[in-house]
């Protein structure tokens, strides 16, 4: 008895944080403002890119290129006050509805109010990828079948989240090597992974797995490894208006939307978040985001960045495997395609 | 009753109801009179993704086949006006009176049994009706499964499996389908279903079946000889099974493969319409990257197409003819789709044994294989031979390491910076999920793996280790006392740190000892082993890998000159020793000489 009243107390508080999230998000929509607002022509079926960015004018051509190609009819995306030109770019895309705010990414829950605000205003209905720029999602059968399929097949087992593991690729020679290109794919440079490198254990407050490792636990992270950045990630969900990520995409409310695994030993389906973030543009992003200290927990992963890079500037070792595609990933236990075959 | 004699074979009325077009795009049955001996009717039931529907109706109606057309009456009139429209047309395709249908309702049947009867109304000639959906794709030209039924007129090719003894569901009900009562929908009032269900089986509830009707499941896609299906339409208690049906389980699954084992004279169990289903009962979506595959089964209808999968729908129907016709009729085999779909549906269910991963997290004793493969853990064998993992290394097939759970850096083989698969060297992340550190290194490594054990190091997996098949765990117990024999630690730590371990060890003998133990274990205490140290040791080997020759050199042995004179000590300053086993007394007696 008194383990059911915890219980519901427990949970009476879960819906509580929700219910704050959602709150927050809509009171900060006044933080962004619209620069070219073309919501009006998302159809009631189209799938979603919802993205906060800052710099990474390098980087778009190539990022609306993949998931243009996957399938995303429309891309939502929160320019926080860029200055590389980025912004004009993204403007003129005539499947881009851009926003534009100078206000501090960190007190925003790192764009996440401001995110939240448009997948309320724009989500609800929709599947909603929510990604950064430097991710890209890899999902099972993605060389053969557009996102599309894997949604509907998705909604058709009554699964309304999908989670895909965020996987830290790197080169195989010092990060600013090989200079990276503006439109080239990023994947040719920063060719390699970890394979089996990863630790996971479970939340039990928000039911979520809680996955860390990759290269960056073994080298920035090498003295504190579980300071090191969280890789579980559920990016893509069919949105509900009162769904709210919890923090960053790791986890949402309600919970049952982060129960994306089977505990009876079978495999749900799952996909990787391929990491294009160590990559040469990479020293620079680290000088100047310690500069603005808008990232988590103080900046402490750029700062354990750029002390690591002053020694070791190399994520390769002996271990790391190169990428191929997806079922690689799959053989390896990375992500699964459950029973979708 | 008879209705086969009052279906004189008329081909020449036939064909004249049939499009010219569809005629020429029909070679094998304008060239093979056994074929125009079947005029097939398709009763297609469909509910959304009308204009697919529309383009399914068509390739059937061009076939040669005449179509009635059920349309769910939830179906937005927009779209069946559209469809009525893009149909029109056609003469051999008609639409018949609409009902409101529900997933694993009686409507289904009664859908199909409206369309039927005014299907074989309207185009009384008709000699065999296949049942499809909208979703359902013929693979092959409708010429060819004419042929194909032409081959056997007279039989049902309707999959009907006794209840009693098969298991067709997957995982569903079986005979309970039938005995108990279902009134209410399993989709929308999931608990209330399953209530219902306890309920009954606490009460022993059975319902009596109608007389003379034996249950039979199957897929709901069959295709029955008119006369059969006349005959179930017709039947005299028809009401008395459709009173019956109503109250079962997923209806549209029983009703005509129980029926057509009353009325048929002969049944083909099968189905030819490829469809499998998922663990949870929804049907598999073919996608373009499946083509190879549908077109090597020869089925001659599959379902269910994604509705956005273009390269299907412009692909088929295509023959699997060669040209000369003789290849028309063959035989449909779907074992090698159907093995991809069981494969997906074991991943599904059983997973890959030893993976823990963002969507597959077993919970304890859940785990379908803890490790994906054998491991060997040889515990205290490193105290007494100092240089035991590169001897051990050199004798069996394996890759032997340090002490993967110890409380420095991870003792990978050779102490590589990084370990295999790039599992990282440090404590502190092993800690942080020991039992996936040690899964991952085994699935990621191709040879067996071997490790050192000892109290000393992480005790989190031991539960874990002597739980799992794959594991062979050799054990010399009280073998930590050698190191601290040669200590210079005073010998009141030297106590402490001997009473701690002995602890742990003591702990662990409770798991070794349980009754849940799955693990090959071998223990000595370290009294046996120095017994013969030779023949302990190659019986832990062999165990380790049965393959193994340990030969005639044993690895250098720390001196144990003393120990039963340190045991004593030990003993005097108030440590029972409980692991170690009877040393001093038989030190005393047979062997003082080797030992002391």
């Amino acid at each position: 008895m008194i383990a059911r009243i915890r219980a519901a107390l427990k949970q009476l508080r879960r819906r509580a944080e929700r219910q704050r999230l959602l709150a927050r998000a809509i009171r900060r929509r006044r933080q962004i403002t619209i620069v070219r607002d073309r919501t009006g022509g998302i159809g009631p079926r189209d799938l979603l890119v919802f993205t906060t960015l800052r710099n990474e004018a390098a980087r778009l051509p190539y990022f609306l290129d993949y998931y243009r190609k996957i399938g995303i009819d429309h891309f939502l995306i929160v320019d926080n006050a860029s200055t590389d030109g980025g912004s004009d770019f993204l403007a003129q895309q005539p499947d881009v509805s851009l926003w534009r705010t100078q206000a501090s990414y960190k007190a925003a829950r790192f764009g996440m109010d401001w995110l939240g605000w448009l997948l309320f205003r724009h989500g609800h209905g929709h599947w909603c990828l929510t990604v950064d720029p430097d991710e890209f999602l890899v999902y099972p059968h993605c060389d053969a079948r557009p996102l599309r399929a894997l949604t509907d097949w998705l909604e058709s087992s009554g699964t309304r989240s999908f989670p895909a593991m965020l996987l830290d690729m790197y080169p195989d020679d010092a990060l600013d090597a090989k200079p990276y290109a503006p439109g080239e794919d990023p994947f040719s440079i920063a060719r390699w992974f970890d394979p089996a490198n990863y630790t996971i254990r479970k939340n039990r407050t928000y039911d979520n797995l809680w996955i860390q490792g990759g290269p960056r636990s073994r080298t920035f992270f090498a003295d504190d490894p579980l300071a090191g950045p969280a890789l579980n990630k559920i990016p893509l969900v069919k949105w509900n208006r009162r769904y709210a990520y919890v923090s960053s995409t790791h986890m949402l409310l309600p919970r049952g939307l982060n129960r994306t695994y089977d505990e009876e030993g079978g495999e749900m389906a799952s996909g990787c978040l391929l990491h294009a973030k160590f990559l040469s543009t990479f020293g620079a992003k680290a000088t100047e985001e310690l500069d603005r200290r808008q990232h988590y927990a103080n900046s402490r992963e750029y700062r354990a960045y750029q002390a690591g890079l002053m020694g070791r500037s190399r994520l390769w070792c002996a271990q790391s495997q190169e990428y191929r595609d997806w079922h690689q990933l799959e053989d390896l236990g990375l992500m699964s395609r459950g029973h979708w075959a | 009753m008879n209705v086969r004699g009052t279906l004189a074979p008329d081909a020449a009325t036939w064909n004249a109801r049939v499009p010219a077009a569809a005629r020429n795009h029909n070679p094998v049955a304008n060239n093979s009179g056994a074929s125009d001996a079947v005029r097939l009717g398709v009763v297609m039931l469909c509910h959304a993704a009308l204009d697919l529907a529309a383009r399914m109706a068509r390739i059937w109606a061009s076939g040669g086949a005449v179509v009635m057309i059920h349309v769910d009456s939830k179906a937005s009139k927009n779209d069946v006006a559209k469809m009525r429209s893009a149909l029109a047309d056609l003469d051999t395709v008609r639409f018949s009176h609409r009902i409101a249908c529900t997933w694993g309702d009686m409507s289904l049947v009664h859908a199909t049994q409206n369309a039927a009867r005014q299907l074989l109304d309207e185009w009384p000639d008709t000699t065999h009706v296949y049942l499809a959906s909208g979703a359902c794709l013929p693979l092959r030209p409708v010429s060819e499964l004419r042929a194909y039924l032409a081959q056997d007129p007279t039989a049902d090719h309707i999959e009907s499996v006794d209840a009693r003894e098969g298991r067709w569901t997957a995982g569903g009900f079986d005979m309970e389908r039938f005995l108990l009562w279902f009134p209410v929908d399993w989709r929308r009032r999931r608990i209330l279903f399953d209530r219902l269900v306890q309920v009954q089986r606490r009460l022993r509830i059975r319902r009596r079946l109608p007389a003379g009707l034996s249950p039979h499941l199957g897929s709901q896609w069959w295709c029955l000889t008119a006369s059969t299906l006349r005959a179930i339409l017709d039947d005299p208690r028809r009401s008395t099974f459709e009173a019956f049906f109503r109250f079962s389980w997923i209806p549209d699954e029983s009703y005509f493969q129980s029926l057509a084992r009353i009325h048929s004279i002969r049944i083909e169990n099968h189905s030819l319409t490829l469809a499998k289903f998922d663990p949870f009962g929804r049907p598999y979506l073919l996608y373009d990257d499946h083509l190879q595959l549908l077109a090597e089964s020869r089925c001659f209808v599959a379902r269910k197409i994604w509705a956005d999968a273009r390269g299907l729908y412009a692909h088929f129907p295509a023959t699997t003819d060669a040209g000369d016709g003789r290849d028309a009729a063959t035989q449909p085999d779907s074992s090698l789709m159907a093995s991809v779909f069981d494969r997906a549906v074991a991943r599904r269910r059983l997973g890959r044994p030893g993976l823990y991963m963002q969507s597959r997290f077993p919970a304890k004793d859940r785990e379908n294989g803890k490790t994906s493969a054998p491991y060997a853990v040889f515990q205290g064998f490193s105290d007494l031979f100092p240089q035991f993992e590169d001897w051990l290394a050199t004798r069996i097939d394996a890759d032997v390491h340090g002490h993967l759970l110890g409380p420095g850096e991870v003792e990978f083989s050779g102490r590589p910076e990084v370990g295999p698969g790039a599992l990282s060297t440090h404590p502190v992340l092993r800690d942080h999920d020991p039992q996936g550190f040690l899964s991952a290194l085994i699935r990621i490594t191709r040879r067996m793996q071997a490790f050192q054990f000892s109290p000393r190091d992480n005790q989190a997996l031991n539960w874990f280790i002597v739980t799992d098949p794959n594991a062979r765990l050799m054990v010399v117990t009280g073998a930590w006392v050698v190191p601290l024999l040669q200590s210079d630690m005073p010998f009141d730590d030297i106590r402490r740190v001997a009473a701690q371990l002995q602890r742990i060890e003591l702990d662990q003998q409770t798991a070794l000892r349980s009754v849940w133990v799955k693990a090959q274990v071998r223990s000595w205490d370290l009294s046996e082993f120095l017994d013969d140290p030779e023949r302990a040791l190659k019986t832990a080997v062999q165990m380790a890998d049965p393959r193994a020759e340990p030969g005639e050199d044993l690895p250098v042995m720390r001196d144990v000159a003393g120990l039963p004179d340190f045991l004593r000590r030990l003993r005097n300053a108030g440590l029972h020793q409980r692991v170690t086993g009877l040393f001093h007394e038989r030190s005393d007696s047979s062997k003082g000489g080797g030992l002391g």
